[in-house]
């Protein structure tokens, strides 16, 4: 006998992400779970724990804290390590934190490069991780679309586009040369729709900004930016206002941008982004460079 | 019409496109993405932005920019590598490989096809057939697609003709008669100005067929779960002693609790005890699903094994025949050895016969010795170990198979197992009375081989014969098997071919463990330029018997001594392939013995290995 009804697109992507997080485990000497604590990042988390079920997961998270992520955020990241028992490593460039890099007084690119990406690095060179789990999707931006699920970076953690591995069927080829490193994008195939349908369906709890709220912000250039804590440098003439916004995308808090929004639950965000006409990244200023900011930072080291 | 949904489902389609150059792939996937309203409004605008900047179609919107993603693409207007696109609908989601034309079009075609069920082939009406589109047709059809969409695309520049439509779609069913495709639609469309694409064209009135969206959301996907049940082994869950489970993606047919099912392998056979859950135990699951199974037994499996129906086995087997797409800049040399990747199984082994290769032009069979970049060929393959497999076209995740370059770490070729050789199977080795542990306590020293790696010229043969004579003295079993002399017998049959040479050493390798398994010290002095057959010959033998001995000696050394005047003759260009001078030499990286031999004469470097040599395999000087 045979079942009638077809697999639905969520267990294909769900089944998809679990067999590459499983192989991933299987393959490398020391993988690490580079975990951002918004919403791709909670999605990959739940798929990796299906994946390992009853057992714990085979390796650690890593996060890099800039040490400018929203309140909010930090609360969410501690009280899921603790709720769920994860080993969660923590690392900031606390070098350049204290030579006052801050992505108010250095352009994005700098700070992005500095705070994360050089981070990133120098946290995958200290515990001489081979390969790392990232929740990029190819949907998000042009360069990512062509990105390999494992995706080989060189012993200065780059990526070169131009030689990548083939990826045929599901067989991944994990042979690394010394220096060698690989990121693991479980979540390739999946697409912002794909994530809130699944955070719905799977009932996975994610930061509370990704819900409208009265927020004090102020607007700059045409967005909205969340005045977090006392280290939010106002200009002489703005006074933060109460607004009901949501974040559709969590970074550092005043390189991402809220949108205006009455969305406070999942079915609310879900029907609010299928009118939406605006990509998920547009509120993400360090993309904003020139259309192949994503691309020259990938080759960087960025994830 | 991108609706978000809760509770409702939808299916998920995988589709790749093909075509040649200038047929309009990337603007058919980019006006795909824009009239199912998959792009939002600030891309729309850098767009019409980038449409001016980098566009071909003058002021038009060039929908193609929508996907050419790289920034090297876009200035050269071509896409380079396979991307990855996501049109949803209500009722499907698509994943969509785009998969360009020109340049290494067999390996990025086969990259799209591997996991796509339904190939969009892409027709310029105005050009009709050309040799790209057969190719493509005809790796599609290696690829196992059965579903072909024939998009007969810039309808729009032979005025809506009809007759025209009809004439490359019955040319195009002619041609494809020889393959297996179970389904070919021809559709009229105008990717440029979308007729025919997502929305019906008005241009066409004698056109009552479905848009190329209408059809790809009606396909019914390919159906693995009415298969045997296989479930290929990722990873044994074990977090304490109460519990073992296997975990793995099912790649056919359907599992209950209770079901009978065979390790293959090991061909033990026990029951499902429960299929194990976040969310509970589940009383079925089938073909896609990612699972975690008990047995009822306690059997040892590891990575690599099937479990599988106990009434439909799989083929286990070490020898099978195959195509192959060759990946790799370097060729494929048969006998040379690679990993081979097989389901969750990782395995080494070479390429033991190159049957023919595709002249995939003329769907012709060549002879050949090797196969090259983007070359298709029916190979037999011969594995270190036996694994478990189905044919291709009767399970693609059973049948399918990468092989990775030992020494580069390419993946360097894909292959699609076709059928089992029977010839192992049928040998059963013969099991002995009298064993290597026997012979190591008459012999009073445990076997060795020494392999002697270095230019020609080196010294390779002048410090393995002093070696010899020194171990022979001290009571030891030894045997020298020197380069030239086995030219001149056993392999009298082989030239200085990148491939005659692998092959040279493939049988080296096998006397030499021949003789080490008889309980000998074996000398060999090769040549042997190729660090993958030096590590092939390693594997053969138990670890701690293979010592590779570099004798590192510069080429101009080696020039200038020149013993048997061979470099005279490679550098006036009387012997070709030469090792140093037109064929390469890749020295030893972590060699046991390093011999520097611009440093020392012979009889103090053999002083050294010696030295090292005989506490090593438990050899005391005779009295």
């Amino acid at each position: 006998m045979y079942l009638t009804e077809h697999a639905s697109d969520l267990d294909v992507l769900e089944a998809e992400g679990i067999e590459i997080i499983r192989e991933a485990a299987a393959s490398f000497r020391k993988p690490v779970m580079l975990y951002s604590i918004g919403k791709d990042s909670s999605v990959m988390l739940h798929l990796a724990r299906k994946a390992f079920y009853p057992a714990k997961l085979p390796f650690p998270l890593l996060h890099i804290d800039t040490g400018w992520k929203f309140r909010e955020m930090i609360l969410h990241r501690d009280a899921t390590v603790k709720q769920l028992g994860l080993d969660l490593i923590v690392r900031t460039n606390t070098e350049a934190a204290a030579n006052g890099i801050n992505p108010f007084d250095h352009a994005a690119s700098v700070y992005t490069q500095v705070m994360k990406t050089e981070a990133l690095k120098s946290a995958l060179d200290e515990f001489s991780f081979d390969a790392a789990f990232g929740g990029a999707r190819r949907d998000e931006e042009k360069s990512r679309a062509k990105e390999r699920i494992f995706s080989i970076r060189n012993a200065r953690h780059g990526w070169d586009p131009k030689s990548q591995r083939p990826e045929l069927w599901n067989l991944f080829n994990p042979a690394l040369a010394p220096g060698q490193t690989m990121r693991v994008f479980p979540l390739s195939n999946w697409t912002e729709v794909d994530i809130w349908s699944y955070i719905a369906r799977e009932k996975i709890n994610v930061v509370p900004l990704y819900f409208a709220k009265p927020r004090p912000v102020v607007e700059r250039n045409g967005q909205l930016l969340m005045v977090d804590d006392h280290r939010f440098r106002l200009l002489s003439n703005e006074t933060p206002k109460l607004r009901s916004v949501r974040f559709r995308t969590l970074g550092c808090y005043p390189l991402t941008a809220a949108i205006e929004s009455t969305a406070s639950t999942l079915e609310a965000i879900i029907s609010e982004m299928a009118h939406s006409r605006l990509s998920e990244r547009q509120g993400r200023l360090i993309d904003h460079d020139d259309t192949a900011a994503m691309e020259k930072k990938k080759r960087e080291g960025y994830f | 019409m991108n609706d978000m949904r809760l509770q409702e489902s939808r299916s998920l389609l995988r589709v790749f496109t093909c075509g040649s150059v200038d047929d309009g792939k990337s603007t058919l996937i980019g006006r795909l993405l824009f009239d199912t309203d998959n792009v939002p409004d600030d891309q729309r605008t850098a767009l019409l932005w980038d449409s001016k900047r980098y566009g071909t179609n003058g002021t038009e919107v060039d929908y193609a920019l929508l996907v050419d993603g790289l920034e090297a693409e876009r200035e050269q207007g071509i896409t380079i590598d396979v991307a990855y696109r996501f049109v949803a609908t209500r009722r499907r989601k698509f994943i969509i490989a785009d998969t360009p034309g020109h340049e290494q079009y067999t390996r990025n075609m086969a990259t799209g096809a591997s996991n796509a069920e339904v190939a969009v082939l892409l027709i310029d009406a105005t050009q009709g057939l050309q040799p790209q589109t057969r190719r493509h047709a005809a790796i599609a059809d290696l690829l196992g697609i059965r579903t072909i969409v024939l998009a007969i695309n810039k309808i729009d520049l032979i005025c809506y003709s009809q007759s025209r439509f009809m004439e490359i779609a019955s040319m195009f069913h002619d041609f494809a008669a020889k393959f297996h495709f179970s389904s070919i639609t021809p559709i009229p469309l105008s990717a440029r100005h979308g007729d025919n694409v997502v929305w019906r064209s008005a241009n066409m009135p004698w056109y009552d067929g479905p848009t190329i969206l209408e059809h790809l959301e009606s396909i019914e996907p390919e159906r693995a779960e009415v298969g045997p049940f296989r479930l290929p082994v990722q990873w044994v869950n074990r977090p304490d002693a109460s519990f073992r489970g296997y975990a793995g993606t099912i790649a056919s047919g359907t599992v209950r609790p209770g079901d009978s099912v065979v390790i293959s392998g090991s061909g033990r056979v026990t029951k499902v005890a429960r299929i194990v859950a976040a969310d509970g135990d589940r009383n079925t699951a089938r073909a896609g699903d990612a699972v975690t199974l008990t047995i009822a037994d306690a059997i040892d499996i590891s990575r690599g094994d099937v479990i599988a129906s106990s009434d439909s086995r799989p083929e286990v087997a070490d020898q099978f025949a195959a195509d192959l797409i060759w990946m790799d800049a370097a060729d494929l040399l048969p006998g040379r050895p690679y990993l081979f990747r097989i389901g969750t199984a990782t395995v080494s082994g070479v390429v033991s016969r190159i049957k023919h290769k595709l002249d995939i032009d003329h769907l012709e069979h060549l002879a050949a010795d090797r196969l090259s970049l983007n070359e298709i060929g029916a190979v037999n393959v011969a594995l270190a170990s036996p694994v478990s497999f189905d044919p291709y076209e009767a399970n693609r995740r059973m049948g399918a198979f990468i092989v990775i370059d030992r020494v580069t770490n390419t993946t360097a070729g894909a292959g699609m197992i076709r059928f089992p050789l029977r010839r192992a199977n049928n040998i059963h080795r013969q099991a002995v009375t009298i064993r290597s542990t026997d012979r190591v306590a008459r012999n009073r020293h445990r076997p060795a081989i020494l392999w002697f790696t270095g230019l020609s010229g080196a010294g390779k043969s002048t410090i393995a014969n002093l070696l010899e004579a020194r171990l022979h003295a001290a009571g030891a079993h030894t045997y020298l098997l020197d380069g030239d002399n086995i030219r001149h017998g056993l392999n009298r049959d082989l030239g200085f071919t990148d491939a005659d040479r692998v092959e040279n050493i493939r049988r080296v390798a096998e006397v030499a463990k021949l003789f080490a398994d008889a309980g000998l010290i074996v000398l060999v002095s090769f040549i042997s330029p190729f660090r993958a057959e030096r590590q092939m010959a390693r594997e053969l033998v138990e670890p701690g018997i293979f010592h590779e001995v570099f004798v590192d000696t510069p080429i101009e050394v080696c020039r200038s001594r020149d013993p048997k005047g061979l470099y005279r003759k490679a550098d006036a260009g009387q012997i070709r392939n030469f090792t140093g001078i037109d064929s390469a030499y890749e020295s030893p990286e972590d060699p046991e013995f390093w011999l520097r031999t611009v440093d020392s004469a012979p009889e103090a470097l053999v002083d050294s290995l010696y030295g090292e040599l005989a506490p090593a395999i438990g050899l005391e000087d005779s009295p």
